[in-house]
């Protein structure tokens, strides 16, 4: 049977410098839990190296925890990356670190902490994760695709960071599964401003970096389970699955 | 000034757009930021950027702009060099940073700010 399961399918953590240290994997999940979502991504820049403890944190749980990372394009684009399992988030982590310079500064941008299940350090990344990659937003997308993920166009209604900010429109040719709106625009400012792009469905994430960010804005998904295969579907509009921005 | 004229005193090299050298420059304008660009930049101006992507040559086409100016020698990828052919964008490339680039223009007359 379906039903409308609540989604976030951006959420950072205390491994992107600019995410609070509290976004450690128990609080995370614990406010998830919290605010009753059924599904969340964990989507650190340019990484996936926390996913696999905040997944490990919700075995068991009520909620599904999608592996993901929001990756910078050559375009300072924000791309979310999402996959339907660990391995393939970090395959797109390798595919990533090839193609990031620098290195952190931890007093200029913030700590970059791994954490295990239990919330403890367990080692810093030193990859300068706020950069940019190297790579195109046309690669991006499609190394995204080749790994059979979803690639969400971050927060198309903020100046930085975004495809139509940095690109100024979206170019016919990438092939975004879903666009995201922020917390800062409603859905009727949204589909009036971004008219143009009616063909993409339009989702809404909170973008999380501190844990009150979490539950402020989600999108509701008309689904049979809460899985990445169904809300593949639902961003397709597939065998009746679809999704509401809230 | 013309785009010619430009393009001879900071010896830049054309990478494509060669039969629009005449047009006259109204000014300049530089931002890495396209949404920024449609929003500010204005009918013959030059724009310096470090954007190579292929949207660069929409954004000229749509605000009429003179020529595109690459800083840094960076080269337009293949795709954004066969779509500003079609469209008879003109690009030029500084081997100077942005910083050098603009104060050379500026050095020439170029502004918007009348």
């Amino acid at each position: 049977m379906l039903r409308y399961l609540r989604a976030d399918l951006h959420i950072h953590t205390c491994l992107s410098p600019c995410g609070d240290l509290k976004m450690s994997p128990q609080k995370i999940i614990a406010k998830v839990l919290e605010h009753k979502l059924h599904i969340i991504a964990i989507t650190d820049h340019n990484s996936a190296e926390n996913v696999h403890a905040v997944m490990k944190c919700a075995e068991g749980k009520k909620v599904v925890v999608l592996p993901g990372m929001e990756v910078c394009t050559r375009e300072e684009v924000h791309i979310l990356a999402i996959f339907e399992t660990e391995e393939l988030a970090l395959e797109l982590q390798s595919f990533v670190y090839d193609h990031l310079q620098g290195e952190n500064n931890p007093d200029v941008f913030g700590l970059q902490v791994i954490a295990n299940e239990f919330d403890e350090v367990e080692g810093y990344q030193n990859r300068l994760l706020i950069g940019a990659t190297d790579v195109s937003t046309e690669h991006i997308v499609g190394a995204i695709h080749q790994l059979h993920g979803l690639a969400i166009a971050s927060h198309i209604d903020r100046e930085s960071y975004s495809v139509i900010g940095q690109l100024g429109f979206i170019p016919e040719t990438l092939g975004f599964d879903a666009l995201e709106i922020s917390i800062n625009t409603n859905d009727e400012e949204a589909r009036k401003r971004f008219q143009e792009y009616s063909r993409y469905r339009f989702v809404r994430n909170s973008d999380a970096h501190y844990l009150d960010d979490i539950g402020k804005a989600m999108s509701e998904y008309l689904l049979e389970e809460p899985s990445f295969q169904e809300i593949m579907k639902a961003l397709r509009n597939e065998d009746g699955r679809m999704v509401r921005a809230t | 000034m013309t785009v010619r004229e430009i393009v001879e005193k900071l010896d830049l090299s054309t990478c494509c757009g060669g039969n629009k050298l005449e047009l006259e420059v109204t000014g300049g304008y530089a931002s890495d930021l396209m949404s920024d660009v449609i929003a500010n930049g204005k009918a013959g101006n030059v724009w310096v950027t470090m954007q190579v992507h292929v949207n660069i040559v929409a954004v000229a086409v749509l605000k009429e702009l003179a020529a595109i100016i690459l800083v840094q020698g960076r080269d337009p990828s293949p795709e954004t060099l066969e779509r500003a052919i079609d469209e008879q964008v003109t690009i030029l490339v500084c081997k100077l940073p942005a910083f050098e680039t603009i104060g050379k223009l500026y050095e020439l007359g170029i502004s918007n700010v009348k």
